[in-house]
């Protein structure tokens, strides 16, 4: 449930649903979310799911704060009936050529490159959002024995596709942009496709997703 | 092929097409985008008797060199820009906020943006652009909308789909004001600051430094302490988000801005001083003032009135 409403700056509402990240408080974000938007208030522009927080942002031209929080603080986020969540196995090839920070992962987590790959693979991470850059999913939780930090000074190039890690979480870099996660492999899908006008993200908030191995040929011959 | 067109001689440095910009699309990671002075937007396509939603060519600090071809055509420059138009055998040096006729073989060269950052280029009609999302504007870091969301480019030839039939010669006398101050609401982490780092924050100095672009405005001077904590779990951002990472220098949020960060908010700009200060070049000097919503919301509908007068009055 929403703990408290602020306002952020004078064109949106800052949501704020506790302090910790969890699937719980997550998942009652997630609701809000969906519940609002499908609710298309005038004048609402902007939704943003994060970990334990939701900022609603909108037109001051059109609303303002005082009625924008009267209207969630009056929505039942039961509401929403279907939060249709999906299941998706991404394929990631952790050969060397793109397990770039296998080395430096091996050291943080004392752990051999077959454990690594054993904890990290087949199992749910769940999605509590998307963004930073488009369609980056930050995917959690990772085994208590795979968290590392970022690495000290970022990559000006992270290459698109990249899977990379950090503390308890794993994301999918969806275009080349920079950033400081360790990698561990790559996907040849397009997670995400701005060609794709009703669908661009392949995962959204509250997805599941599963990483499963390819080898190098699979993953060279994935798109053809 | 269309028979309007135009070719870009020369592209300047940070050449897009933009609009009124995109919404609903937060929750995926893409921002706002649009032009960035939306003031000066609107004024521009006034100017040429546009739809006040049309796309119009943003340039910073060096604008574009084009030539045109095709039927008689109106264009408007805002901002505060030096330019010339160059007909058969002469050339002239060109007025903001005044719309000129250019017919088949003129060329228009924006030399430089003077005292702001940001200009804005109408031709009287409609180009021919990819509409993605609902707007054409350009985001240039995920390549998305008009021109595969890439900056215009040396050689690149645009067409225009339709034309206004628009022979009037349109003027305001409309002057780009600066302000003293830029007015901000504190921010959701404001208490994270030291004392003397939120006194530092309202009383001193900032400069813009050149490291500024359509994603964020990045500040120099004394730096601001904080002493709760220099990261707090990522989550959502808005346009005048000012965020202060570990190394105390303030970074606003621009229109461009990466939809979820993780550093603290110590304010944020008020909406009603967002177009100016996107306007302010690396080097210039910023003094925050503290304002509370009410007032912040009142101001914010008289520049909204006085920009609705401004254009009713071309």
């Amino acid at each position: 449930m929403i703990k408290n409403i602020s306002n952020l700056g004078d064109a949106a509402l800052y949501c704020d649903f506790g302090n910790e990240v969890n699937k719980s408080i997550n998942s009652q974000v997630i609701k809000y979310f969906k519940t609002i938007k499908e609710k298309k208030f005038e004048g609402i522009n902007n939704l943003t799911p994060s970990y334990n927080k939701l900022i609603i942002s909108f037109d001051l031209k059109k609303t303002n704060f005082k009625e924008v929080k009267n209207y969630i603080e009056n929505i039942n986020a039961q509401d929403s009936k279907d939060i249709n969540s999906k299941k998706l196995e991404i394929p990631v090839c952790c050969h060397e050529n793109f397990s770039m920070d296998i080395k430096r992962l091996e050291e943080i987590l004392k752990l051999s490159r077959e454990k690594i790959l054993e904890n990290f693979l087949n199992k749910e991470y769940f999605c509590y959002m998307t963004g930073f850059i488009a369609g980056m999913p930050f995917l959690g939780d990772l085994d208590e024995n795979m968290r590392a930090q970022r690495l000290e000074t970022p990559r000006v190039k992270v290459p698109k596709g990249s899977v990379a890690l950090t503390e308890q979480f794993a994301n999918i870099y969806t275009f080349e942009s920079p950033g400081g996660w360790n990698i561990l492999g790559n996907t040849p899908l397009d997670v995400f496709d701005s060609s794709k006008e009703d669908k661009p993200n392949l995962i959204n908030p509250g997805d599941t997703v599963i990483f499963k191995e390819i080898t190098l040929d699979q993953y060279k011959n994935y798109n053809e | 092929m269309s028979s309007n067109y135009l070719d870009i001689i020369r592209p300047g440095i940070n050449t897009t097409f933009q609009d009124k910009g995109r919404d609903h699309l937060y929750h995926i990671g893409i921002p706002f985008s649009g032009a960035m002075d939306n003031r000066n937007y609107l004024i521009a396509n006034k100017l040429v008797n546009n739809n006040l939603d049309s796309a119009v060519i943003e340039f910073a600090y060096q604008g574009p060199h084009i030539k045109y071809s095709g039927e008689k055509i109106n264009f408007a420059i805002t901002g505060d820009v030096i330019f010339s138009i160059k007909k058969k055998d002469t050339e002239i040096e060109g007025k903001c906020y005044e719309s000129y006729q250019i017919e088949n073989g003129d060329e228009i060269n924006i030399i430089s943006t003077n005292k702001s950052v940001y200009g804005y280029l109408a031709l009287g009609g409609k180009f021919d652009l990819k509409f993605q999302w609902n707007s054409y504007s350009i985001n240039t870091k995920a390549n998305i909308g008009s021109n595969d969301g890439k900056k215009l480019d040396l050689g690149q030839r645009i067409n225009l789909k339709k034309i206004n039939s628009n022979k009037d010669i349109k003027k305001t006398n409309y002057i780009n004001t600066k302000i003293e101050n830029i007015r901000v609401i504190k921010g959701t982490n404001f208490d994270y600051f030291s004392e003397e780092g939120k006194k530092i924050f309202y009383e001193k100095e900032f400069t813009v430094s050149k490291l500024s672009d359509r994603m964020g405005m990045r500040l120099e001077g004394p730096k601001i302490e904080n002493i709760v904590n220099t990261n707090i779990k990522s989550e959502g951002l808005i346009k005048g988000v000012i965020q202060v990472p570990a190394d105390g220098n303030p970074i606003i949020m621009l229109s461009d801005h990466g939809t979820i960060g993780g550093y603290p908010k110590i304010g944020v700009v008020a909406s009603v001083d967002y177009d100016r200060l996107v306007q302010m070049s690396p080097g210039s000097k910023i003094k925050f003032k503290e304002i509370n919503l009410s007032d912040a919301e009142t101001l914010f509908k008289l520049y909204e009135m006085e920009t609705q007068n401004l254009l009713s009055q071309i």
